[in-house]
């Protein structure tokens, strides 16, 4: 099955070609990095699947749907880039901004706030960050931050996860501990996942694809 | 205590302390936003609403009401079309509703009625205005409580939160709504030059003493509620104005606040 599905799509900024003609199918259970230098289109991209853009031309499918009507019925997960540095001072602990990850509409909140806590705890030892979850997220270091943020994305158990630059400013330790929870939940989960990054694309063991956008276009590398 | 002996004082008392509670409930979403400002916005443009209540010869309140979920839904009809300056939405809001206020004054015969919207007058609220406050701080309090998840995520990271499936459009336009209700009210009682400062100055007090986004949102509760009750007595006792006797007192603990935590910082480092 497709989990992402994107077809003839053209994007330009004012008279600026940014994609043009991109094709690309995204299986369920993909490891996809995808590089370019700056201005190649990979936000643009990433803006377009997320649904924070609408295509020119073209279609943009995740899971069948269209992304711009929101994903309230397809758990995504997503990892800004530097998401933190906005809210350093942000009064919430660890366990607050994961919370977030489990977000359930009034409706259909029916978990039990234990059941809740559990899940938070187990997600957050996947990355060694558990025993931080009482403290405030802006105490933390930059890559402690971005290793809250992917176990915030995780923690909802989603089918695709997004990741858009997740390594900028993180320590070795940090690197290592987010390849390999991506790896390890790509295997055995089929987690598909999407990650736009300049690092070294060596790093991410279990990647099965490279992308790399160049004028306009997405080439498999 | 002969203070509490008179309605009017029990009536200022009761509204006080309804509005402690919920202003630093909707402060905490709008601090966090990065629009502090909208208090300002708003009760300015409540001055718009007082003023055309009063030409108009209805309930001056209810003038304020409408007048601000106009001019909040504008903030964020802008908001969304600028959303790299958000500022920009607040500050021609505000213009406006200085300006039509400005304007519309000149044609309010009762002056006085007029300016007691300016600086409040939380001891001259009427039995019908108590009632009013009591049934939009409920509704304010109890939307908040069911919706106290999606403001925490949209706070954090409005576009995270999109994703995730929150209705981020839905919850800003009803977050809106009970902001400017709150304003409304609040500019009655303790001014709408005051409101403002009534939102943000107790949660900034909250973010100096709380590691949780739920301890923040308790301190700044205990802070309004403190600051209020105390401004209240000492305005009867030594014949101040009330409203702004409680914002210097906010702005008097957040000051000590920030003073402790600077020597705690200090000497903890050192």
């Amino acid at each position: 099955m497709e989990s992402v599905s994107i077809k003839n799509l053209t994007f330009r900024y004012v008279d600026v070609p940014i994609l043009e003609e991109v094709n690309l199918d995204i299986r369920q259970g993909d490891y996809v990095i995808l590089t370019g230098e700056n201005g190649s289109g990979k936000s643009t991209l990433l803006k377009l699947l997320l649904g924070e853009l609408n295509p020119q031309q073209g279609t943009v499918e995740v899971f069948g749907k269209d992304p711009s009507r929101g994903f309230s019925e397809i758990r995504v997960g997503y990892v800004p880039q530097n998401s933190i540095d906005k809210n350093q001072n942000f009064p919430a602990t660890v366990e607050e901004i994961m919370m977030t990850g489990l977000y359930q509409p009034i409706w259909r909140r029916n978990l039990p706030g234990k059941k809740y806590r559990k899940q938070i705890i187990q997600t957050l030892a996947e990355l060694e960050m558990e025993k931080f979850s009482g403290n405030r997220i802006g105490e933390l270091s930059g890559g402690q931050q971005q290793r809250v943020m992917l176990a915030r994305a995780l923690v909802g158990n989603p089918e695709l996860l997004i990741l858009d630059e997740p390594t900028a400013g993180m320590d070795t330790a940090s690197l290592k501990s987010l390849c390999e929870v991506l790896d390890r939940r790509n295997r055995e989960q089929g987690l598909t996942i999407i990650m736009v990054t300049h690092g070294n694309t060596r790093d991410f063991i279990g990647a099965g694809r490279l992308l790399k956008a160049e004028e306009g276009r997405i080439l498999e590398i | 205590m002969r203070i509490l002996q008179y309605g009017f004082m029990q009536r200022a008392f009761l509204v006080g302390i309804l509005l402690a509670v919920i202003t630093p409930c909707i402060g905490i979403t709008i601090v966090l936003k990065r629009m502090s400002m909208i208090g300002d916005a708003l009760s300015h443009a409540s001055l718009a609403g007082v003023a055309l209540g009063l030409l108009l010869g209805i309930n001056p309140v209810l003038g304020a009401g409408v007048i601000c979920m106009i001019a909040a839904l504008g903030i964020e009809g802008i908001r969304k079309k600028l959303p790299r300056y958000a500022e920009i939405a607040i500050a021609i809001v505000m213009s406006t509703g200085i300006g039509l206020a400005g304007v519309l004054s000149g044609f309010v015969k009762n002056g006085a009625n007029f300016n007691s919207f300016l600086f409040g007058s939380i001891v001259s609220i009427s039995k019908g205005e108590l009632l009013l406050v009591c049934i939009v701080s409920l509704f304010v309090l109890v939307m908040l409580m069911l919706f106290y998840r999606e403001l925490l995520y949209i706070g954090f990271d409005e576009n995270a939160a999109r994703i995730s499936g929150v209705p981020v459009r839905r919850i800003n336009f009803l977050f809106t709504i009970l902001t400017a209700l709150t304003v409304s009210i609040a500019s009655r009682t303790v001014g709408a030059l005051i409101v403002s400062s009534m939102l943000v100055v107790p949660v900034a007090c909250g973010m100096q003493m709380g590691k949780s986004y739920r301890k923040t949102l308790l301190y700044a509760i205990v802070v309004a509620l403190f600051t209020t009750i105390a401004g209240l007595f000492l305005s009867y006792y030594a014949g101040l104005k009330p409203g702004g006797t409680i914002v210097l007192l906010e702005v008097a603990c957040f000051l000590i606040l920030v003073a402790v935590k600077t020597v705690k910082n200090r000497f903890g480092a050192g």
